[in-house]
């Protein structure tokens, strides 16, 4: 790396910073600088954040340099600039959810994600763009403004964690949290050319996240690379008894097992997957990446997943149905926004109206139809019936495989506005995603390929619990040549 | 799928929502597409399959139920768009005759 090229120190990933720190040959505070100096020279284009703690992060930096200075014992990610998406509850710092419903909204308490980070030594660099509610795939739904993909600024980064994965390939953030309840980590990341991870439902905590979809909701990193990827999963998952869906698994370290063989690890590839109207060059780069896989020693077949193409459908009817609940706690009496109204109902109605955007009514409405008398059997229990195929469907699979490897969209990134009046076309962008959410797996997504000059993500799925598997795979993958060098077009 | 503005408003009434006579235009068609949509689900016989509502191996998980330290008031109301001693204030819920 040229340190005196533009951008600098911004572009080293976690574990180079890491060993550079602890060598004492950069320090925290000139890491947090040439990070700040990209966020100053790229946020007029690429608006990945909603906050950004320029003062508050420079001065936790020249905190950690002390200690260091000191002789002190430091934690892990101590001198990290990292970034978390605004829904994520940071005390005393604004979280919106990029929604006008929490402008102003203080919390008062950490999520667990963000008080382990801060425990470890991470700096908060701030909050990242996100759709209002992280309801949306291409951040544009956000109540304040769009992000920009870094790759090219007339196209979406994908969403809903679309400023973290945006702030992490434009190196306005080392690595950075997302969330992901049917895609809003694996889709930005593939669309920006970064690693992003979704960990099986119950590996990291959601508490202190803002509820969407509760049922499906799990926070991951985006990252340059996997190693950056494991490191960061293993700072966050565990236990946690604020949040009783946390499984009580042991934690492993993640990026030691990074280098170990992947021969002879089984791997499929669902043709359901391929779906009709898919770009042909997206295509073919995940079909030339699972060669490159089976390259490297795994053993590749092909697999059938015959539910896969109601799981779509059914995910539209869980996760709006969890948010049209989740939701209902917006009712501008303890925080956020209150509109006026002679009495309480009026207030409650207009604040909703006032405070809520498109797709977040939207989806209320959807939500509360399908659970609504006479409707309830038909959608919302024929929803959680096939949620039930589609995990069997995977049980199958993983008695056969260890991992799936798949598109993670049909498409590569798309141009701002081009889907944003049109509901079902912007819900058909999770058609390769939600599926995991559905069975609780986890998927990492690795850059693959460009096609026509922008970022693929290949997909690699899992059991419950295969996390170490996926990364080791993604890991050898990612080593086995430089991803930027395959083109398509 | 067709909606009609009387079901949307009778969503709307549930869901607390006072919309415009525009996003109930807007809203009844997309509800109908959207409905139309994920109609696709009830070709499948279901009729043996059990509803999942989560998936993960955990089930009735408890702590112990002993009173832990909460917010002092003055945080807890923090954020409260209005706020009466140590109450949260809201506008009249019954007319007062």
């Amino acid at each position: 790396m040229n340190e005196s090229a533009p951008g600098g120190l911004s572009r080293l990933t976690v574990h180079e910073s890491i060993d550079r720190l602890r060598r004492r040959e950069i320090s925290a505070r000139e890491l947090t600088d040439a990070v700040i100096e990209e966020i100053d020279r790229r946020e007029p284009t690429i608006q990945a954040y909603l906050t950004i703690r320029r003062d508050e992060a420079r001065r936790e930096a020249d905190a950690i340099d002390r200690k260091r200075m000191a002789g002190e014992d430091l934690p892990p990610l101590a001198g990290i600039p990292i970034a978390l998406k605004d829904n994520m509850c940071t005390r005393g710092v604004r979280t919106t959810c990029g929604s006008r419903m929490l402008d102003n909204f203080i919390p008062p308490y950490d999520a667990t994600v963000a008080a382990r980070l801060r425990g470890q030594g991470a700096i908060l660099l701030g909050k990242t763009n996100l759709d209002e509610f992280a309801m949306g795939s291409s951040t544009e739904f956000s109540a304040f403004y769009p992000t920009a993909n870094p790759w090219d600024p007339s196209l979406v980064p994908g969403g809903s964690s679309g400023g973290s994965a945006a702030a992490v390939a434009a190196d306005e953030a080392l690595v950075a949290l997302g969330s992901d309840t049917g895609g809003s980590i694996r889709l930005p990341a593939s669309f920006c050319g970064v690693v992003g991870l979704k960990p099986t439902y119950g590996r990291v905590s959601r508490y202190g996240l803002v509820a969407f979809g509760s049922s499906l909701d799990q926070i991951g990193p985006l990252a340059k690379d996997v190693t950056d990827a494991a490191i960061l999963l293993g700072a966050i998952a565990g236990f946690d008894p604020n949040d009783s869906t946390t499984l009580p698994w042991p934690v492993p370290d993640y990026a030691a097992g990074l280098g170990a063989d992947v021969k002879n690890i089984r791997v499929g590839v669902p043709r359901e997957y391929f779906v009709e109207g898919m770009d042909p060059l997206v295509k073919q780069a995940i079909e030339t990446s699972v060669q490159q896989i089976a390259s490297l020693g795994a053993v590749v077949d092909d697999l059938s997943l015959p539910y896969t193409r109601y799981a779509l459908p059914a995910y539209y009817v869980v996760a709006p149905a969890e948010a049209s609940s989740n939701l209902a706690r917006y009712d501008g009496v303890k925080y956020g926004y209150r509109a006026r109204g002679s009495d309480y109902w009026e207030m409650l109605e207009s604040t909703r109206e006032e405070a809520f955007g498109p797709e977040v009514k939207r989806r209320i409405i959807v939500g509360t139809y399908t659970l609504s008398s006479g409707y309830y059997e038909a959608y919302y229990l024929q929803a959680q019936k096939v949620r039930t195929l589609i995990k069997q469907d995977f049980d199958r699979a993983f008695e056969t495989f260890d991992v799936l490897a798949v598109p993670t969209a049909p498409t590569v990134a798309f141009p701002l506005g081009a889907r944003i009046e049109d509901p079902m076309a912007m819900y058909l962008t999770d058609v390769c995603t939600v599926t995991v959410n559905a069975a609780g797996l986890p998927g990492l997504v690795v850059p693959c390929a460009l096609v026509r000059g922008l970022p693929v993500g290949i997909q690699l799925l899992g059991a419950p619990g295969s996390e170490e598997t996926l990364l080791r795979l993604g890991y050898a993958f990612e080593k086995s040549g430089d991803w930027k060098a395959r083109q398509l077009s | 799928m067709k909606i009609s503005l009387a079901e949307v408003d009778h969503i709307a009434t549930l869901a607390r929502l006072a919309l415009t006579d525009a996003e109930r235009e807007q809203f009844r068609d997309q509800l109908g597409q959207i409905i139309g949509y994920v109609e696709m689900m009830n070709q499948l016989d279901t009729s043996h399959v059990p509803p999942s509502a989560q998936v993960i191996a955990l089930a009735n998980v408890v702590r112990p139920d002993r009173a832990r330290p909460g917010f002092p008031v003055d945080v807890a109301l923090a954020n409260a768009p209005e706020r009466v001693e140590d109450f949260f204030a809201v506008p009249p819920v019954l007319e007062d005759e």
